[in-house]
């Protein structure tokens, strides 16, 4: 028997790792993962929050965080591809103009 | 106990491999601390009783959408990031604010732990009710996050392809 601050706890230094991770990293690809990783965290604290009220409504909504997280990673990784294409490179301190 | 246990010991898997995501410097070994995460995190979600979360949990993220991570790195023949010196003041101000603020999210969590928690098998989690409460309570943002993959899947696409090619295929 866990109670439930031990998982929203969790869920928060995963949350906080994501956040981290969006600031320091310079690879666009890592940055993408950090986001990855933040919605992880709070999909754990939907599911935690749903044993907890007894209801499941809270499961069927990570189905819909997981759908956004497919969508956006599908589209989020062919702009890097796109990117890539005319700057060659991944750093996203090069990045930084809108126009080539 | 055991549940206890299992929890602090997939848990940490978890931290360490989110903590390793950041460490690490080759976009591959990020992606491989990634997926030991989300394996971690399907534990968690078996032992809060969501079984078919945990297992779409492993096929679509850890799966799915890890698989696409790995190969678009492989792709795009991705090397070790540079690393930048961060600014003083961020380092002065950040590491101390993100300590106290850590602690103080963590205690007041913590001071309520007086509640009840749930065994694995107590949530009725069977994908039985949880798909007729996605095609029954939920059928409109159902329908709506299927077309917003269709029109993911046709920006991917537009935005992957060559522009070269596009433009052939408008005149051709």
């Amino acid at each position: 028997m866990v109670p439930l601050p031990y998982y929203l706890v969790l869920s928060g230094m995963l949350f906080a790792c994501g956040v981290v991770g969006f600031l320091i990293k310079r690879n666009i690809i890592t940055i993408f993962m950090s986001i990855e990783l933040m919605l992880n965290g709070v999909n754990l604290s939907f599911v935690a929050f749903a044993a907890q009220w007894h209801a499941l409504s809270g499961q069927v909504f990570v189905f819909f965080v997981m759908v956004v997280a497919a969508a956006e990673a599908a589209v989020g990784l062919a702009i890097i591809i796109a990117v890539y294409r005319t700057r060659e490179t991944l750093n996203v301190d090069q990045v930084n103009l809108l126009k080539l | 106990m055991l549940h206890l246990a299992l929890f602090l010991m997939f848990g940490a898997i978890c931290i360490a491999g989110a903590i390793n995501l950041l460490v690490q410097s080759h976009p591959i070994n990020s992606a491989l601390s990634l997926i030991a995460v989300m394996a971690s995190l399907a534990v968690e979600y078996l032992l809060l009783g969501a079984e078919f979360v945990a297992a779409v949990q492993v096929i679509i993220y850890a799966g799915a959408i890890m698989v696409l991570f790995v190969f678009v790195i492989m792709l795009l023949n991705a090397g070790v990031e540079e690393r930048t010196r961060g600014s003083r003041v961020a380092i002065l101000f950040g590491i101390p604010g993100v300590l106290v603020g850590s602690v103080l999210i963590a205690w007041l969590l913590l001071r309520h732990s007086g509640t009840t928690a749930v065994g694995i098998g107590a949530l009725p989690g069977s994908p039985q009710t949880i798909g007729w409460l996605l095609f029954h309570d939920f059928l409109l943002p159902f329908e709506v996050t299927s077309v917003l993959v269709l029109i993911a899947i046709m920006g991917a696409v537009v935005l992957a392809s060559r522009p070269e090619s596009i433009e052939e295929r408008r005149q051709g």
